[in-house]
């Protein structure tokens, strides 16, 4: 009898309330890791003391990687994009065999605290340290002004608090086990976020595989026949539906082979040279577990990737299939609710009543946001209460987890790079422990000042962080353990080059800044998109890099000693200072 | 016998990474990308070929071919005697 009530409760409870159990389930267990993981010394708070198992650091990057934009939004990006969104889903695993064959298994060799501390000891120059140190807050900041809105953006979707009270909650969740655990914190709540995301991706996914395919597995089922009995192929049906109403083939998609080509390879060198990602690997304890723990977190990350392609194809056929053509009166529950939040909107232009979802702009009358297809996926597959709560709390660990490392770059790359190595070589371990602190304490405030307030060139920001990645630290990395001879002029000299170029085209071409109008994409330089063009300007940085080279002195002879010592696994030290 | 101890290590290593870099080009790059039309005519159950490759296959063979750089590098630092 008990178990019955209890079981009718469970069916009645509304998703508010679930979504308060388990947010509020998560974030104890948040909290509960940190404070048992807080960091004693600067070498827990930046690498974790340095121990951390290829396991747990697979989680952690897995989780530090897949941010609110992977988790929310890229499904729902895909399902509008069809083959294009490919770019994302080869560039941003891609990315992790050049981490792995390149440059994790040297860094952990190196045995540093950061990547700045890398540029500034191979390119022996404080200068070098310095364009590091900058380049890493530019990269770093442009990609958590976006994670702190995301995770406001959930709060407010899923909790009814406004956008800004969002951003604040999530902003003193971060700061208690960030700026209390260090490195060691957020490693430990990492791997416990990346199971609460993962369940909680998956979940709903598979439910829509049995739904639509009868098929369990998503990454089947969107290749298989419809449920329906009809005997079509998903994707058949899909490509037929989408030129129907005058889409691109859900299959072909609209970019240039050259653009796509650009677009991967600058997101795949981005993802090697984001900071972030590349600490991870200075935290565990030999050369191998570093390769080791490449491949794990790219399992775990590829779990996700390559269900969101499925979760895409099923959303847009469900969507298309349930609204097109149909009378707006009779429109399932979800749209009226997703309505009211304005990432739905239907404007009847012919005034007939119906729903006409067309590619033509002039006569198109419903607009869906990306976001959308994750979020509101399980009402409209008609899911119970608890899987709507679940993607909520996933969205949450996902947004956080990624938030937190960045976080910890911003406040390593000030305490460590900036005040430890150039303003203050004297500072006390002690001293230096309260600096990094404090830099997490002034990082959050900023990162949440932009969530707050965000810039209008949010939506950039991303393809902004990755180029500025792969323009500035991937060759001066690659080239500071394959190239001997590589010194410092060159490497200065090669990210300075990358970066401005990259930043001037971006400035130029996403955001129109030196032209009265923005240029149309026939101005593009080989046709390249400003979110490809990271791969041109890294591109230069190797030339650059190599030509000034070639006329000025070679590293001296410790240096040259330095790279034939990173490149033998064995004898791998401690990180130290 | 140290310095061509390492020499030799170094270039085992370089051509295993040439050898896994190239693999890592052509399902990307390769079939997702650039052959992509082509393998579109061809279709394994529900899937292009090509389409395939770019949202699905790729990734998949990324995964294996971390996991054999990881077996292969473990054997080469053992016969070099690098694995302490």
């Amino acid at each position: 009898m008990v178990m019955i009530n209890s079981i009718l409760l469970v069916q009645k409870l509304s998703v508010q309330t679930w979504t308060y159990i388990l947010v509020g389930i998560t974030f104890t267990l948040y909290i509960g890791i940190a404070v048992w993981a807080r960091a004693g010394s600067t070498k827990e708070f930046y690498v974790a003391g340095g121990g951390v198992s290829p396991l747990a650091n697979g989680m952690a990057t897995a989780a530090d990687w897949m941010s609110a934009a992977s988790f929310i939004s890229m499904a729902g990006i895909i399902s509008f994009a069809g083959y294009d969104g490919a770019v994302y889903l080869m560039g941003w695993t891609g990315g992790y065999v050049l981490l792995a064959l390149l440059l994790a298994p040297y860094l952990r060799k190196f045995g540093k605290f950061t990547v700045p501390d890398f540029i500034g000891d191979r390119y022996y120059s404080n200068t070098a340290r310095l364009v590091g140190v900058i380049c890493a807050l530019l990269v770093s900041f442009t990609y958590v002004a976006g994670q702190m809105r995301g995770v406001g953006l959930v709060f407010s979707r899923f909790l009814e608090v406004d956008i800004n009270t969002g951003v604040i909650i999530g902003m003193l969740i971060v700061l208690f086990y960030a700026v209390l655990g260090g490195m060691k914190g957020i490693t430990y709540t990492q791997v416990a976020q990346y199971c609460v995301l993962i369940f909680a991706f998956m979940v709903p996914a598979i439910f829509i595989s049995i739904q639509m395919t009868g098929n369990p597995i998503p990454q089947l089922g969107f290749g298989n026949e419809l449920a329906d009995g009809s005997g079509t192929f998903l994707l058949d049906k899909l490509d037929g539906l989408s030129t129907d109403l005058g889409f691109a083939e859900y299959t072909e998609g609209t970019k240039s082979i050259v653009d796509v080509f650009a677009i991967t390879l600058a997101l795949m060198v981005g993802t090697a040279g984001l900071p972030h990602v590349i600490v991870r690997f200075f935290t565990v304890k030999r050369v191998k577990d570093a390769r080791k723990s490449a491949g794990i977190a790219l399992l775990l990350i590829v779990i996700l990737y390559s269900t969101a392609p499925a979760v895409a194809a099923f959303a847009r056929t469900n969507m298309i299939e349930t609204l097109s053509n149909q009378p707006y009166a009779t429109v399932p529950e979800w749209f009226k609710k997703w309505e009211t939040t304005g990432l739905i909107t239907f404007v009847d232009k012919n005034n007939d009543g119906l729903i006409q979802y067309v590619a033509d702009k002039n006569l198109n009358e419903l607009v869906v946001d990306n976001d959308i297809m994750v979020l509101a996926n399980p009402e409209i597959a008609e899911l119970p209460n608890w899987v709507i709560a679940l993607v909520a709390a996933g969205a949450l660990a996902a947004a956080l987890s990624t938030a937190a490392g960045l976080l910890l770059v911003i406040s390593a790359s000030v305490s460590h790079d900036l005040i430890k190595k150039i303003i203050n070589p004297k500072i006390s371990e002690k001293s230096e422990l309260v600096a990094a602190r404090l830099s997490a304490v002034v990082a959050v405030c900023v990162a949440g000042y932009f969530g707050i307030n965000p810039p209008g060139f949010v939506a950039a920001t991303v393809a902004l962080a990755f180029g500025l990645a792969a323009a500035s630290f991937f060759p001066a990395i690659i080239l500071g353990i394959f190239y001997k001879r590589m010194n410092k002029q060159g490497a200065v000299a090669g990210m300075i080059v990358g970066i401005l170029t990259m930043l001037y085209y971006m400035l130029k071409y996403k955001l129109g800044w030196f032209d009265a109008v923005l240029p149309d994409k026939s101005e593009w330089w080989f046709g390249i998109s400003p979110e490809g063009f990271g791969s041109i300007a890294m591109l230069l940085n190797f030339i650059v890099s190599i030509a000034v080279m070639k006329f000025t002195p070679a590293p001296p002879k410790d240096v040259q000693n330095i790279v034939e010592l990173i490149r033998i696994p064995s004898g791998a030290g401690e990180a130290t200072h | 016998m140290t310095k061509n101890k390492s020499k030799a290590y170094w270039k085992d290593n370089i051509r295993y990474l040439f050898i896994l870099l190239t693999i890592w080009f052509l399902v990307s790059f390769g079939a997702g990308i650039i052959f992509k039309n082509f393998l579109n005519e061809f279709k394994f159950g529900g899937f292009k070929i090509g389409f395939w490759f770019a949202q699905q296959g790729s990734m998949y063979v990324f995964v294996i071919l971390i996991f054999i750089y990881v077996r292969l590098m473990n054997k080469l630092d053992k016969k070099y005697g690098y694995d302490k």
